[in-house]
């Protein structure tokens, strides 16, 4: 199958254009944020302070990467489950973001969040951080140093490997997929 | 009495940590390679196909299979005669766990207070299952067990006449919400009987059989097959994009129980269903 590339980051226009089951290749910046990064953020929009990165127009990869063994820039760096991360998602497409990238269901006020803003999921093959890796050329803490392996990390990626899972209409890989592959019965 | 050192111990745990989470192991690679043949669906093949080739460029690259390396389970079978030396044995485990993890370039992953959330920073504490048993060996299983799927498994109290169906009910339910998200294709381990926390850990345990191993009791076997066969019909499929295989394996263990009860719980494991082991 053909991935289509894409450079990072992505205009609103070509964010809407993304279909769910699109096979991508991503080249350039992201920001890596889980659990611990999301509360803050979420704490500093609510407090009305400034955030330690500019989000407009941004990607999240949902992952705490492994620390970087000797030679490399980044350990396995795998996408964690989305869903925990739902709770933050829609304040966070609010103040910009684009794009997110991980693994597993979205809940319904994410997707309408989703399709409101524009915005699109999709996701990396879980249980293939080493391989991922492999993909990123360069990896810098942002914020939250005191996080560890949840610190905002920007990221310098090179056709690392992704499917839309939903795009801004709101259609789900997640659906059509199983769908087509269930036995009843 | 046979006498085994800390220091030993320690180091073993901490050589056992890096095995388990950089090494696929081979009934499961082997698990993988079925599982390639079985899919139809182009999207599960190419996440199965993904996996595979995670797993040589892990081993090649002495990289862990998966970020997520994990809360570390250590199960240990104490032989009766054995007489530990130097030190308390849960510390010369759980200093093998920060070592194994701080050197080997492996994610810290726990946190010291479920409410307060502070990394510690080495990924200890283990949790530490010791069974005494007879002889002079103590036997060492390390199995790192990763979150995305550590939080996809349940518990039900059924009642006994829920019986089979029961069972079948639950699971099914289970793995269908869990749906995408503990990466699937998953490794299924179910606890039949016992009381709930014994239920509980004959669910882990089970994750610990090779891939390929059947239960010896005929109506054991027959739900396990009954159980993986109906998994596979839900279409989830690999990385739950849809496909045909959903669970790779699924494995009971069981135990008395008390005339009111049927406990099980199901523990979920991804792919990487980590474990390495030694006697010392």
């Amino acid at each position: 199958m053909e991935r289509r590339h894409i450079d990072l980051p992505l205009g609103d226009l070509a964010a809407r254009s993304l279909k769910a089951g699109d096979l991508l290749a991503l080249s350039g910046p992201l920001f890596t944020a889980r659990d611990a990064a999301h509360k803050r953020l979420t704490e500093a929009l609510e407090q009305g302070l400034p955030l330690p990165v500019a989000l407009q127009g941004q990607t999240i990869y949902y992952a705490g990467p492994c620390p970087a063994p000797p030679g490399q820039v980044i350990g396995s760096v795998g996408p964690t489950t989305s869903g925990r991360m739902d709770a933050y998602t829609p304040l966070l497409l609010q103040h910009g973001l684009r794009i997110m990238i991980g693994k597993g269901q979205r809940s319904p006020a994410v997707i309408a969040a989703m399709r409101l803003h524009g915005a699109v999921y999709l996701g990396a093959t879980g249980g293939a951080g080493a391989l991922l890796s492999q993909h990123v050329r360069s990896a810098e803490v942002v914020a939250y140093p005191d996080l560890g392996p949840e610190a905002i990390r920007r990221l310098v990626v090179v056709d690392f490997p992704v499917i839309v899972l939903i795009d801004s209409q709101g259609n789900s890989l997640y659906q059509s997929g199983p769908a087509r592959y269930r036995l009843e019965g | 009495m046979r006498e085994i050192s800390v220091d030993l111990i320690r180091d073993s745990v901490a050589r056992l940590c890096q095995d388990a989470n950089i090494l696929l192991p081979p009934d499961i690679q082997a698990a993988l390679r079925e599982a390639v043949k079985q899919e139809t669906s182009p999207a599960g093949l190419a996440v199965l196909e993904d996996l595979l080739e995670n797993a040589a460029l892990a081993g090649k690259m002495h990289l862990p299979i998966c970020q997520d390396t994990g809360m570390a389970v250590v199960f240990a079978d104490i032989g009766q005669e054995v007489h530990i030396t130097g030190g308390w044995f849960e510390d010369a485990v759980r200093l093998g766990v920060a070592d194994g993890y701080t050197s080997g370039y492996l994610r810290p992953s726990v946190v010291s207070d479920p409410l307060l959330r502070q990394n510690t920073g080495d990924n200890t504490p283990p949790v530490i299952h010791t069974r005494i048993v007879p002889g002079d060996q103590l036997h060492l299983t390390v199995a790192p067990k990763g979150f995305g799927s550590e939080n996809m498994s349940a518990t039900r109290l059924l009642s006994p006449s829920e019986g089979r169906d029961g069972i079948r009910r639950f699971v099914l339910e289970t793995v269908e919400k869990a749906g995408p998200n503990p990466c699937p294709p998953v490794v299924i381990g179910i606890g039949l009987g016992g009381t709930l926390e014994k239920a509980a850990l004959l669910a882990k345990q089970a994750l610990l059989l090779p891939a390929q191993s059947v239960n010896e009791q005929a109506h054991l076997a027959d739900l396990e097959r009954d159980l993986l066969q109906a998994v596979n019909r839900l279409g989830i499929g690999p990385g739950g994009l849809g496909g045909r295989v959903t669970a790779l394996a699924l494995h009971i263990l069981a135990w008395p129980t008390h005339i009111a009860g049927l406990p099980v719980v199901l523990n979920m494991s991804c792919h990487a269903t980590r474990h390495a082991e030694a006697t010392l």
